[in-house]
């Protein structure tokens, strides 16, 4: 249901319930006050037509016949006021006009009687002396049509109101969501790469926390896609450089006459086509880290460090390196398998790139406490202490070009180490650089959803 | 013709210095932004093949400051940033020309060499000058219809000399155009190329001015 519809409907409800208990309440007291009043001129009058009785300052005919007493009550309301005058015997004397032939009441004081069908309400008042009992009443229905001629004065207006009060809602509630209906515009005619906050509108206050929010919305999502279109940017760019290179040196090694550049071409396509596909299985890892869909599995230590090391055999040999490994009687490890493969094997991997011909990379697997700790060393330079925070931004490269990696190794590790809700420590070891990495041991280690 | 490649990944840029190197020019690599800047401050160079993405900063700022100091040099953006508006951005910024990577090699020398045709103020990519031609593309020399056999740094000596007429170039001058900074030059060898030009040529076609350096008789080129 629309705001504006409800918000209508419990008004305009509101407003007519109060004015219906209104009216009821004033119903019923001005009742109560009408027959105070009227009941009172009934009592007065009789006493009245008494008094003057005694006074025999009205004759009667000892006849039969009636007698027309002029009773100074004969507008309005009053009417339909009756008076008769009953002999104490039982014999009528007289009678206003107008008034009923039965006997108005049968009892002294004020009575509710019914003469022909119709409600009365008579005060009998008996004269002594006189030897008259005189009766004076009027009809029920005046009384009813005085209060609900009250009542109805109320309910009138009531009717024309209503229109016109739901009226004044509807347009003034139209109004007052203008704002809204504003925003929503704005945001229809968007494109939908328009990531730009809203325009700063003077708008209602209880607008103000929409936009606020939107813009926040709007931010977050821009910066998710900046990042997004960063990262492919930068993909496409990391990945046609080497692809570059290779066909650089595929038309060397064709031009080439002399041997020995021809054999140095072909050396770079080798050196370049290994650099592309590590590239790509880095690409491929990331983008299997951030989907986050590894199942966990239950990973013996030992039999994991002995697998980063097979991988890793090829390269360390190739550049002359030592690969050592050591670890602890651990209890098995609870993680997505591809994660902390990944994790361990780029972390070794950039561990030989780094390290100098002839150095040594261990890889060492501590209990720590509750978890388990990895520790990667080598002897090469290590990362600058200003360099670290920037360290594990993707594509980030340290200074210096003796070594050209993708940039991808440590963001990898980072992001692998986030999922798993480890803690990844970069910090200077004794002649080289030392990664840390560590992670809770407990069996209860879930993938951890988002990033 | 000396060029500085700025490229930080060394595979390509050895790639684009001996690819440039087959193709006659003499290349010089750096890596940084911050090398490029001395490199064009302490060398002569007939321009420059510049990659945008650079560990301390992007090719296109060093491009700006270049035009900004009023530098001239001919600049070819050579990246793998290549959308459209890469490209007008780079050109836009000052660039000569633009490539995207992977490119072909023998497309980017061609382009290196008309930048630098421009840059002399001729639309034709051959020289003439009294009945010589040379054509740098092919680096063929002709004179009076009769293939010259020269070697790489002959004809790059030639070239040079041939691009202004009348105009001396000194031995130093010569010897950057020839070598890069990986390469020994000889005391004497630019003296022995143009002993054996003139050989080739004939003895007046270069001629010596003494203390100065060589240059082209300047009776003045052929307009091809």
């Amino acid at each position: 249901m629309s705001i504006r519809l409800r918000l209508i409907l419990v008004l305009t409800l509101a407003t007519s319930a109060i004015w219906l208990s209104a009216a009821l309440w004033i119903n019923v007291s001005t009742r109560a006050q009408v027959e105070r009043v009227l009941d009172a001129r009934l009592s007065e009058a009789a006493n009245m037509v008494s008094s003057l009785m005694a006074d025999r300052r009205i004759a009667l005919n000892d006849g039969t016949g009636h007698a027309t007493i002029a009773l100074p009550m004969e507008t309005g309301y009053s009417r339909h006021l009756s008076c008769q005058i009953w002999s104490l015997q039982g014999d009528l004397l007289g009678a206003s006009s107008g008034a009923p032939d039965a006997v108005l009441s049968d009892k002294d004081g004020f009575t509710t009687t019914r003469i022909h069908d119709e409600p009365w309400r008579v005060f009998t008042v008996v004269n002594p002396q006189a030897g008259v009992r005189v009766m004076v009443g009027d009809r029920m229905e005046v009384r009813d049509r005085l209060v609900g001629d009250v009542v109805q004065g109320l309910l009138w207006p009531l009717a024309v109101i209503f229109p016109a009060l739901a009226l004044l809602i509807w347009v003034s509630v139209g109004r007052g969501l203008a704002p809204l209906a504003h925003l929503e515009g704005a945001l229809l005619s968007r494109q939908p790469d328009d990531l730009r906050p809203l325009p700063e509108t003077p708008d209602p206050r209880e607008i103000r926390p929409v936009r606020r929010a939107l813009n926040n919305l709007f931010r977050r999502l821009d910066d998710v896609r900046r990042t997004e279109r960063d990262f492919t940017a930068f993909a496409a760019h990391e990945l046609k450089t080497p692809l570059a290179g290779l066909r650089t040196h595929a038309q060397i090694a064709r031009m080439a006459t002399d041997p020995a550049v021809r054999d140095r071409a072909l050396a770079a396509i080798a050196t370049s086509v290994d650099r592309t596909d590590r590239m790509v299985r880095q690409l491929l890892d990331l983008t299997a880290i951030d989907q986050g869909a590894a199942p966990v599995e239950r990973l013996d230590v030992a039999a994991l460090l002995a697998d980063i090391i097979q991988q890793a055999e090829d390269q360390a040999h190739a550049r002359r390196v030592r690969l050592v490994t050591q670890a602890d009687d651990l209890p098995p490890l609870s993680a997505p398998r591809i994660l902390i493969l990944s994790a361990l094997r780029n972390l070794v991997e950039n561990a030989i790139q780094h390290s100098p011909p002839g150095g040594t990379v261990s890889l060492t697997a501590l209990c720590n406490g509750p978890g388990i700790r990895f520790v990667v060393r080598d002897e090469g330079p290590g990362i600058r202490p200003q360099d670290r925070d920037r360290a594990t931004d993707r594509f980030w490269r340290g200074p210096g070009r003796e070594v050209h990696g993708s940039g991808l190794g440590l963001a990898i590790v980072a992001a692998a180490v986030q999922r798993m809700g480890g803690r990844l420590d970069l910090g200077q070891g004794q002649g080289g650089q030392e990664v840390a990495l560590t992670l809770p041991l407990s069996d209860t280690l879930q993938d951890r959803g988002g990033s | 013709m000396r060029i500085l490649i700025v490229e930080d990944d060394p595979v390509l840029s050895d790639g684009l210095t001996v690819g440039l190197g087959l193709s006659g020019f003499t290349a010089d690599a750096v890596a940084s932004l911050a090398d490029a800047r001395a490199a064009l401050a302490h060398s002569d160079f007939a321009g420059v093949v510049l990659d945008i993405m650079l560990p301390d900063g992007l090719g296109t700022d060093l491009l700006a400051e270049m035009r900004a100091a009023g530098n001239l040099m001919p600049v070819l953006l050579l990246t793998a940033r290549d959308q459209v508006r890469d490209r007008i951005a780079g050109l836009d910024g000052g660039a000569d020309d633009y490539l995207g990577k992977p490119f072909d090699l023998d497309e980017l020398a061609a382009r290196i060499r008309a930048m630098l045709r421009r840059q002399g103020g001729r639309a034709s990519p051959v020289l003439r000058w009294n009945g010589l031609e040379l054509d740098p593309a092919a680096m063929t020399a002709l004179q009076d219809g009769n293939r010259l056999r020269l070697s790489r740094r002959e004809f790059a000596i030639l070239h040079a000399l041939a691009e202004r007429p009348g105009h001396i170039l000194s031995r130093a001058q010569l010897e950057e155009r020839l070598y890069g900074w990986q390469e020994d030059v000889e005391s004497n060898t630019v003296e022995v190329h143009i002993h054996h030009l003139r050989a080739k040529l004939g003895r007046e076609v270069i001629q010596t001015v003494r203390g100065l350096g060589y240059c082209m008789a300047a009776s003045g080129p052929v307009p091809g």
